[in-house]
């Protein structure tokens, strides 16, 4: 559970420093009035469809340190063999970043009002999307084929897993992406429309880092890390 | 605008908060089934909540039945008594005390409470109830899917669970209850999201998080606890569903099952053990920090006295909040772990007995020259802080690893957590219920069947489970469909659980009673008016009782803390959160 | 006023339930009382806070309840009075957790001298196997378990060829011996306990759990499971003997190995065979 107690770590630390700044230790009986509040005007100054999606993003993160500290734990057992990876998944890594560069495009296209640019940008992405999907299940049934099947071997069976549950937050990111394109079809690029597209833009960002993290430690460059990580305490 | 005076002497507007975009609903249904205020929702995960827990009561009941009179019911077999026993624990902790503490009280208060028109993303959070129904109803349609529902125990331990010695394991049972959490958890996140959002986002101006009544500081704690425990099950259930299913072996090592070899090798049954109780014990928390805050609300407010020490309760909110995330392993100091882990687990487990003690002494601390009225709310709360300081020193035993390795898995452990985690909380929710029915309906319940319901569930409730810890203590182990003929207990023990039969009967009945009271109460109940209780907080200061869609007319601006009774020189005992101005109050040295 | 009474006769009950009552542990027969010692503490400590606890709450409820006219004090906070009582409660803890760790690190160091005793558990039936002539246990693998060789022991392992191996029988131990049981399962999850004992532990496939004892009284107790392990856990029973060193002798030598197990399984086999040709 290392992996995941580190990830608590890194979220308690930011609650913590939140809570630092709202006067914990102040005594409330004796603050009569409102100009107690931190908040200028008592107005949160970001948007809470940013703050939601940074705490959803941080249950996504738990979601997946659990995978991941699940996968380290049962790799200690004696009947691993590590899966080969396709080599189609470079291709869908690539594919996958595209979409965040793509997406990122649609953002500052928006704000500076460049409303086709941001729109083209908007459905190239999620055609690349849909491409890091379809690639992904190539990728399966390359090694289906080659007699890797998900019952023979846990480094298999965590393959399946794992890559399927982010392709399933993919998909889950794809249909936002979609709302949002026809929500921004017809009328201008409104700061809400802005809002939207710099959430999927963050989402998708987000989803890249996981599925990088995901591919190292499929590849197994993350146990080399573990291990000189080890190494480097003892 | 209504112009008002603050502190200092300035003028300030009443709502310069924006204001939320609220849904409009134009039908019946879109008012009242498919509805995105935040009240109606809180209704409906209550409701659902109460009915699922009805049945978690009636297993109960069939359970005590068997262990009373052994075999006098022939239609309760060893299958289905494992099936009942599960059915109910996984009911009671998740369909049952989460979805009512966090999507009941915590849709309902919050908004309420932090002088909010509603939750931050309401569409979320009525789908957050539609699915949590479903969940409700996958875990219903394992009643009826052949094999009938999963009997492994709540803690849904492979390879058990997953093998036909156990009911369900080899049919639907066990995969409509993974399913069932799936969707669960799925569904929680949605309404989580509000209610952490909401607190962080959606409070009134002058709504500090040091003017946050300790209700909705139980109830965010607990539900960020959630968010970040939630996973760990989710994670857990799809891996033990692909072990099922798809025949990986996850959980699951080389096994002869009956004499016959399994396909599965390699896997790591205590894998799930970690998983499920890094989900498993802060979820005893999930389910008692909302009723922590809950029950330091009625009591300061049925005391009319400000909590004592309000700062120190909230730091041992997150403390405890923060705490129990490392503390897990306390549930299997005999699962076969490292035994080293013991000595760590040991100690965090006992750490976090203070920062609890606190809280404790802090509710009774309040009670110290208040001014008690004996109503049923602060009966219950009384009741709450009697159970739960019994079962929090009995998890003193278990939390200390070599206590633990006689006491773990007998009636011991099965009283203990009962009293902590079952009756405790559960008598909050009464409360609770006893405390905010006038606001939702604008009816008091009836008193005379509140006091029935009052004094048979806390002193029934006590006489089950207090001399339970005496069988644990003999050695009799929990989940035994039946004890048999064992030299070490002695007859008396057998006339024992038949009085906890009994009693456990009689207190049943006694929630029929409480049932009747809230419906009968609806339309019968005495006409409450917006603030029966004189109590300073902003949901009893909304302009209508009940409130209406979008709470107020405008926005409440928030001036005090939310535990300012009997203040010196006041003139009434109490003085709401959106008074402005130092009435009576002394503040010394600040502002 | 009501509620008065009932607090006061629930923490006064309580004790004295406690203390007449007669439900309490079985007489122990191995060394661990020093468990029994530190859940002794543990009751006396936790149990003065109740009583107290509660006292209070009733003192406050006679003293405090409403009359008109009342009004409460007003007091946010003493942080003297909670520094207090934080620390009062840290010194209870820590003087229920200290002894506690120290009888947990005996539990956790197996002595030098234990013998060896293996307990297999299986759906719902314990098996037990003791070290032969050579004071070793040989080694064991789930995929080697076949009708003839239920616990899965390895024949080519000269130490597994002389152990005795006892199928659902009596498990039979010598009284003052420090044992080292080794704990293994299967199929699914049992749980080894003795109540007499005080001490148990999980049995997890595909690994080897343990605990260690010395049995301190002769008599004859009876072995439980204690982790659901599907409909017939309760029915899982078992016996655990515990002998002087004479009977314990004479016991084990009625005992059969696991080399005559599989001779006599042999000749069953060829004998059926035999009789199964003729047909064919
Ligand atoms: C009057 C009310 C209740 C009665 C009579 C009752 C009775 C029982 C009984 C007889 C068992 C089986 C014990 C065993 O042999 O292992 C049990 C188990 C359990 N109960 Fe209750 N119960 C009640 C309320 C609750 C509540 C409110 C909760 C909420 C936390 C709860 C949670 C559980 C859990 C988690 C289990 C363990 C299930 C398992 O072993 O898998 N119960 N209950
Ligand atoms: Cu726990
Ligand atoms: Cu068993």
């Amino acid at each position: 559970m290392n992996v995941t107690l580190i990830l608590l770590a890194v979220i308690l630390t930011i609650a913590g420093w939140w809570l630092s700044r709202q006067r914990l230790f102040s005594k409330p009986w004796l603050e009569v009035g409102h100009a107690f509040d931190p908040r200028p005007d008592g107005r949160p100054s970001i948007p809470p469809a940013k703050i939601g999606l940074g705490v959803f993003l941080a249950v996504v993160a738990a979601l997946f340190s659990l995978f991941i500290s699940a996968y380290f734990m049962r790799m200690a057992s004696t009947d691993w063999w590590s899966t080969p990876m396709p080599k189609v998944l470079w291709l869908n890594t690539a594919i996958l970043g595209l979409g965040s560069l793509l997406l990122h495009a649609a953002r500052v296209t928006a704000e500076r009002h460049r409303d086709e640019a941001s729109r083209t940008a908007l459905i190239a992405a999620l055609a690349a999307g849909l491409a890091f999907l379809a690639g992904q299940v190539f990728a399966w049934r390359e090694l289906t084929d080659a007699g890797f099947l998900i019952a023979d071997n846990p480094a298999n069976s965590f393959f399946y897993m794992i890559s399927g549950m982010h392709g399933l937050h993919i998909l889950g990111g794809l249909f936002a992406l979609t709302r949002v394109i026809v929500r921004t079809r017809a009328g201008p690029m409104d700061e809400r429309a802005v809002l939207s597209i710099t959430l999927c833009a963050t989402y998708w960002h987000f989803m890249l880092a996981v599925w990088l993290v995901l591919f190292a430690l499929f590849s197994g460059w993350a146990n080399d890390f573990v291990e000189l990580c080890r190494q480097l305490l003892t | 605008m209504v112009d008002i005076r603050h502190s200092t002497g300035e003028p300030i507007g009443a709502a310069e908060v924006e204001d939320v975009e609220l849904y409009h609903p134009h039908s019946w249904w879109t008012r009242y089934v498919f509805s995105q205020d935040a009240k109606i929702i809180a209704v409906q995960y209550a409701s659902t909540a109460i009915a699922i827990g009805m049945v978690a009561l009636v297993l109960s009941w069939l359970m005590r039945l068997q262990l009373g009179f052994p075999g006098a019911f022939a239609f309760i077999d060893a299958e289905r008594y494992y099936q009942f026993i599960t059915m109910h624990g996984m009911i009671m902790v998740i369909y049952l005390l989460t979805a009512l503490f966090l999507g009941g009280f915590g849709n309902y208060l919050i908004p309420l409470m932090l002088g909010a028109r509603d939750m931050v993303f309401p569409y979320a959070n009525m789908l957050s109830y539609w699915l949590y129904l479903l969940a409700v109803l996958v875990l219903v349609a394992s009643f009826f899917a052949p094999g009938g529902p999963t009997g492994a125990g709540w803690t849904l331990y492979p390879p058990q669970a997953v093998l036909s010695g156990t009911p369900g394991g080899k049919d639907w049972g066990i995969i409509l209850m993974l399913s069932s959490l799936i969707l669960f958890i799925i569904g929680f996140t949605m309404g989580g999201l509000n209610y952490v959002v909401t607190v962080l986002q959606g409070r009134t101006r002058g709504m500090t998080l040091m003017r946050m009544p300790l209700t909705v500081w139980g109830i965010f704690t607990a539900t960020v606890m959630a968010l970040l425990a939630f996973p760990a099950l989710f994670v857990a259930c799809v891996m033990m569903l692909f072990d099922r299913v798809l025949g990986t072996s996850f959980f699951m090592p080389a096994i002869v099952e009956m004499g016959e070899q399994l396909q599965h090798g390699g896997g790591s049954p205590i894998l799930f053990q970690h998983l499920f109780w890094f989900f498993g014990h802060p979820e005893v928390y999930i389910v008692a920090l909302p009723a922590f805050g809950i029950v330091s609300d009625l009591i300061s407010t049925h005391a009319r006295k400000n909590i004592f020490g309000y700062r120190m309760m909230v730091w041992a909110i997150v403390i405890i909040g923060a705490l129990s995330f490392i503390v897990w392993a306390h549930h299997m100091y005999v699962s076969g772990m490292n035994p080293y882990f013991g000595f760590f687990f040991a100690t965090t487990t006992l750490i976090i007995a203070v920062p609890t003690a606190i809280k404790v002494y802090n509710w009774v601390l309040t009670l110290w020259r208040g001014d008690i009225h004996l109503t049923l709310p602060m009966l219950f709360a009384l009741a709450f802080i009697v159970t739960f300081v019994n079962g929090g020193l009995t998890g003193l035993f278990l939390g200390n690893v070599v206590v633990d390795v006689p006491l773990s898995d007998t009636m011991f452990v099965v009283a203990h957590f009962h009293m902590v985690m079952g009756v405790a909380p559960i008598l909050v929710i009464f409360g609770a219920i006893y405390h905010w029915y006038p606001k939702i309906t604008g009816r008091m319940l009836n008193e005379v069947m509140g006091q029935i319901h009052f004094w048979v569930t806390f002193v029934g409730a006590y006489l089950i489970f207090f001399p339970m810890h005496y069988l644990g203590l003999i050695g009799m182990p929990r989940r035994y469909y039946e004890m048999g003929e064992t030299a070490f207990v002695p007859a008396s023990a057998h006339t024992l659980n038949e009085f906890i039969t009994i009693m456990a009967l009689v207190v049943g009945a006694a929630q029929l009673l409480f049932l009747f009271n809230l419906i009968w109460s609806i339309r019968h109940g005495r006409e409450a008016g917006g603030n029966p209780w004189r109590a300073t907080t902003l949901e009893w200061q909304t302009p209508e009782t009940p409130p209406r869609h979008g709470n107020w007319k405008e926005l409440p601006v928030v001036y005090r803390w939310p535990y300012d009774y009997s203040v010196p020189g006041a003139a009434e005992d109490f003085i709401p959160q959106n008074q402005p101005g130092s009435a009576g109050h002394a503040p010394e040295g600040a502002s | 006023m009501a509620v008065v009474v009932i607090l006061v006769l629930l923490a006064v009950g309580s004790v004295l339930f406690h203390l007449l009552s007669p439900w309490w542990w079985t007489p122990i027969a191995s060394n661990w009382n020093y468990i029994d010692n530190t859940l002794i503490i543990t009751f006396w400590i936790t149990g003065v806070v109740f009583v107290a606890v509660v006292l209070f709450m009733a003192y406050c409820v006679l003293r405090f309840r409403h009359r008109p006219g009342n009004r409460a004090a007003y007091e946010p906070e003493n942080r003297k009075l909670e520094g207090w009582l934080a620390g009062g409660t840290t010194l209870g803890v820590a003087a229920m957790l200290t002894p506690g760790l120290f009888v947990w690190h005996q539990f956790v160091t197996v002595p030098d001298g234990a013998t060896e005793v293996e307990v297999v558990g299986q759906q719902w039936l314990w098996s037990f196997r003791l070290p032969g002539a050579d004071g070793k246990l040989g080694t064991s693998e789930t995929r080697d378990i076949t009708p003839e060789n239920s616990l899965g022991l390895n024949r080519n392992d000269a130490a597994a060829l002389d152990d005795y191996v006892i199928e659902g029988g009596e498990l039979h131990l010598e009284v003052g011996k420090p044992v080292k049981m080794l704990l293994r399962s299967v199929d699914v999850l049992h749980d080894f306990y003795v109540p007499e004992f005080r001490a148990k532990m999980d049995m997890v496939p595909g690994m080897v759990t343990y605990f260690w004892l010395t049995p301190t009284r002769t008599g004859t107790f009876e072995v439980l499971c204690a982790e659901l392990c599907g409909v017939g856990h309760p029915q899982m029973r078992g016996t655990v003997v515990v002998d002087s060193a004479a009977d314990y002798q004479a016991w084990l030598s009625q005992q059969q190995t696991f080399s005559q197990l599989q001779a006599k399984a042999g000749t069953k086999e060829t004998a059926q065979a035999g009789n199964a040709a003729p047909a064919q």
